[in-house]
């Protein structure tokens, strides 16, 4: 890699939204920036590109969004999620300045995702990106090169040089660069399958990781090693269950089976284990991460009949599909007895009522061990359907701690004049556990714009 | 139902844009994917013929290659939609010649142009060379034109007439007296309009690059409505000839000549403007088509009007022999090559749109639910 120069004003190192809403607001202030994004061009934007929606706070219609999401509900929303794990003052900081992401970026040339009516109720809470993330990512690019900011691609920050808690100049190879201010916004760790074993032992080896292979969050360990104050567990982050056939990197949002709450989940010991019927799915969809990864082997499987094809969002990969549970069970390497077993028993102890797939109806079984307590319909209509499920990683919340201003916390109760943090590898100031779907990107947007203001205000001496 | 590599690849990718579903928002080929959870052949060239290769999902995908899903919906649908105009094209065995569309075209061009240029040359003789006072049918009769046009375009009529029947009863549509207008009349709009060329949300398609441009929209109506002119100019010729006994030459402030001057300049800008653009465009969303067929149907049109506006000028010298051989030859040619060309997607796509309407408007689908009819 060779840079046009050996010194900017800011330097910014990871090309995801975070790092670009950065890159580009510092260039818009008039500093000359450089972006170093680790992955090659047709990776870049690592786990943005996965991405579908932001969640903005809005008084009234905005955009593309109806209704109000007003700051209150927001913030029970958040509450709730994280139970309490969050730092207020930013929390409410960043909710409050997510009214103007969906402005910003439309004014930076990224589409939104009309309300289409019919089968797509688009939202209140969520702006969707036409297109899905890459197209913000393709949008803000575009951008960036207009304004004049150097990107570079295969440029994976191999050290930082930070003296007393000052940014001085960081290295890509053998090539060192220096600049006034840094951005540090590459990203969570959750590619790091080593990093992940010291929170979780061995059974994070079988984790699948929902996003790209090159946040392994070297950057974040540089600064914490030089000082930075940390912020969060290493074992939060948001893992959901998804098909076990899913590629271990980069398996995006296509993987997630959402059958769960139609049928029963087992596990290899094809016993059941956890209330599949406890609430929605998309509330519920989170937790069964962990779930799954407390089983052994780190595996689970969902199992449906016939009257549950066609009432979910169809799955990537097809179904193993069987006329008797003694054959399912064999097709998926389970003990037919005991998975005959596990389901004559759930079969018996479902209760009379009337399935609604639309509320929490109610209907549930009776006197298990483990009850499902809504949906709960016997499985007895062939052929059955058997979806394989393991634990897949989205992102990770251990990170640096940072200010209002962005600004990176040493852990010595001191601030870091110029080095700044947004996105994944700050998240967890805000996001200490739990998830409330598009606030990833929210967080990464406030914080990416305060960070590229910021950093060019100090790099430009103002 | 037809299983060939084509469907194939087409219906993987179905079943992974069906559970991303993040270009919904893009055009109608997501939407009509909603419906359905499994891909037949039926589906997939209905799909196939909703996809306008704008290239927006392309550039968008989180799955494009280098990732391991590899996947590339615009390349798919284009593989699958050469594939489909053959299996449609009548008589079948002519089908055929959509796989090496562009070569044959261009042979056929020169042969076609070449017998032209000699019969005429044969018939005037003496006279090939100069000015006629009756202009072009001094060179050939009116009566020989209109018979060798009428026979050809008879055919051309037919052939094209039988594909569209088929492509028709594939896509599961009434016959046309139990349609239902207001939807027809939408999918007329949504294909007049080339809505689905304007990426969702009127910003316009990522052709020829990533960068949402409206080049495309603006080129393709011209071509199309350049074409229409051309044709409304021969048709209004075709009625003053024969109802009001006007033979040609027309003045310059008659009807045919206005729709052949406005519509030759249409038909000219239009297909020099897709060709610059199909040059220049990103070579992955194209896919391994013959491209050839997308080139050679313009780069006829392209002579066609340009052969047409010449003769307009040459019109009273020497040289209308020449041109107007030249100018019948091209214009044959695009006969000819019409049923088993480029030209069938205009149909095929309006068929799909309105299909299209019907489903979005009922919530249900229509094409490819009879799964075990057999293959066409
Ligand atoms: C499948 C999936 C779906 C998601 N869907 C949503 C959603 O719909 N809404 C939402 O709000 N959030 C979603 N998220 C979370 C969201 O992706 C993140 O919150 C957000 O993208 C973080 O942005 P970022 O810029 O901090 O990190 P990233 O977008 O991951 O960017 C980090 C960049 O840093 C680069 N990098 C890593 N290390 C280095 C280094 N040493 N030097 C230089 N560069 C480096 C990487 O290559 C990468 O490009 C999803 C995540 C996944 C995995
Ligand atoms: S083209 Fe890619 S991003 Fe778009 S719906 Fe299909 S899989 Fe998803
Ligand atoms: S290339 Fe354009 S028209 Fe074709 S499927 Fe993709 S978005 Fe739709």
């Amino acid at each position: 890699m060779k840079t046009e120069s050996d010194h900017y004003d800011v330097l910014v190192a990871g090309g995801g939204q975070a790092g670009l809403i950065a890159a580009i607001v510092a260039a818009e202030k008039g500093a000359r920036v450089c972006l170093l994004e680790g992955a090659p061009r047709t990776h870049r934007g690592g786990n943005t590109r996965h991405t579908r929606n932001l969640r903005p706070m809005h008084i009234g219609p905005l955009s593309v969004l109806s209704g109000t999401y007003d700051e209150a509900e927001y913030w029970d929303d958040l509450m709730r999620v994280t139970k309490g794990k969050t730092n207020e003052t930013l929390a409410r900081m960043t909710l409050r300045q997510s009214t103007e992401a969906v402005d910003w970026l439309e004014a930076r040339g990224v589409q939104f995702q009309p309300p289409l009516g019919g089968t797509l109720h688009l939202g209140r809470t969520n702006a969707f990106f036409m297109g899905g993330g890459k197209q913000l990512l393709n949008a803000l690019y575009r951008h960036a090169d207009k304004l004049g900011v150097e990107v570079h691609y295969d440029a994976m920050v191999t050290s930082v040089e930070i003296s007393e808690g000052r940014f001085k100049s960081l290295q890509v190879g053998h090539h060192t660069i220096s600049a006034n201010a840094f951005v540090a916004a590459a990203g969570g760790f959750e590619a790091n399958i080593e990093w992940l074993k010291e929170a979780w032992g061995d059974i994070a080896e079988n984790f699948l990781i929902r996003g790209t292979p090159y946040n392994r969050g070297d950057l974040l360990r540089m600064l914490l090693d030089a000082g930075a104050r940390q912020t969060g567990e290493p074992n939060q982050c948001h893992a959901v269950a998804i098909d076990g056939r899913a590629p271990k990197f980069d398996g995006g949002i296509c993987t997630r089976v959402d059958c769960v709450s139609l049928g029963i989940v087992v596990n290899r010991n094809a016993e059941r284990f956890y209330d599949e019927g406890e609430d929605f799915w998309p509330k519920r969809y989170a937790i069964w991460g962990r779930l799954v990864a407390d089983q052994p082997d780190q595996v689970a499987h969902v199992i449906i009949d016939q009257k549950a094809r066609g009432a979910f969002m169809p799955p990537v990969f097809p179904a193993v599909v069987a006329d008797t549970i003694g054959e399912l069970a064999q097709k998926i390497g389970l003990d037919p007895a005991t998975l005959e077993k596990t389901v004559a028993d759930y079969n018996a102890a479902v209760q009379p009522g009337k399935f609604d797939h639309t509320e929490l109806d109610g209907v549930h079984t009776s006197g298990l061990a483990v009850n499902k307590t809504n949906w709960a319909r016997t499985l007895d209509h062939p052929p059955y359907s058997a979806y394989c499920l393991r634990p897949g990683i989205t992102f990770t919340y251990l990170g640096v701690e940072v200010s209002e201003k962005a600004q990176m916390q040493m852990a010595d109760g001191t601030e870091s004049p110029n080095i700044f943090a947004a996105g994944e590898i700050m998240a967890g100031n805000v996001l200490g556990q739990g998830y409330l779907a598009g606030i990833g990107m929210t967080i990464g947007n406030v914080f990416g714009r305060i960070a590229g203001r910021e950093a060019a205000d100090y790099a430009l001496n103002r | 139902m037809r299983s060939t590599d084509k469907t194939t690849e087409a219906a993987r990718v179905m079943s992974i844009c069906n559970a991303c579903r993040y270009c919904e928002g893009h055009c109608a080929v997501f939407q009509a994917m909603e419906l359905r959870l499994e891909f037949n052949s039926d589906t997939l060239d209905y799909l196939a013929n909703l996809c306008h290769n704008c290239g927006a999902c392309y550039h968008n995908c989180q799955y494009a290659p280098p990732h391991e899903f590899q996947l590339n919906v615009p390349a798919a649908m284009a593989e699958l939609r050469q594939e489909n105009y053959g299996v449609y094209a009548w008589p079948g065995f002519m089908g055929k010649l959509f796989a090496n569309n562009g070569l044959w075209v261009s042979f056929l061009s020169i042969v076609v142009i070449t017998l032209f240029l000699c019969g005429t040359a044969i018939l005037t003789w003496d006279d090939f060379f100069s000015a006629h006072e009756n202009a072009f049918y001094g060179v050939i009769s009116h009566d020989v034109l209109a018979a060798m046009f009428g026979a050809v375009g008879g055919f051309v009529l037919l052939a094209l007439l039988v594909s569209i029947v088929k492509f028709w009863r594939t896509m599961n549509l009434p016959s046309p007296f139990r349609l239902d207008y207001p939807r027809v009349m939408q999918g007329i709009k949504d294909a007049l309009s080339l809505k689905y060329l304007d990426g969702g949300n009127g910003q316009g398609c990522s052709y020829p690059s990533e960068t949402p441009s409206m080049a495309r929209r603006w080129f393709h109506q011209m071509t199309f409505w350049g074409f229409m002119l051309c044709f409304a100019a021969t048709s209004s010729a075709t009625v003053l000839h024969y109802g009001f006994d006007l033979p040609a030459p027309y003045r310059y402030l008659s009807l045919p000549k206005l729709f052949g001057i406005l519509g030759g300049l249409g038909l000219t800008v239009g297909p020099a403007g897709l060709l610059i653009l199909k040059a220049r465009a990103d070579a992955a969303p194209k896919g391994k088509t013959n491209k050839g067929m997308d080139v050679s149907f313009l780069v006829l049109l392209f002579l066609t009007s340009l052969t047409g506006l010449c003769l307009m000028f040459v019109r009273d010298t020497q040289y209308v022999g020449v041109m107007l051989s030249i100018h019948l030859g091209v214009v044959m040619t695009l006969f000819l090559s019409m049923p088993y060309g480029k030209f069938v997607h205009g149909f095929y796509r309006l068929i799909a749109l309105i299909v299209f309407a019907v489903e979005k408007n009922d919530h249900k689908q229509v094409v490819g639910v009879c799964p075990d009819k057999k293959a066409a």
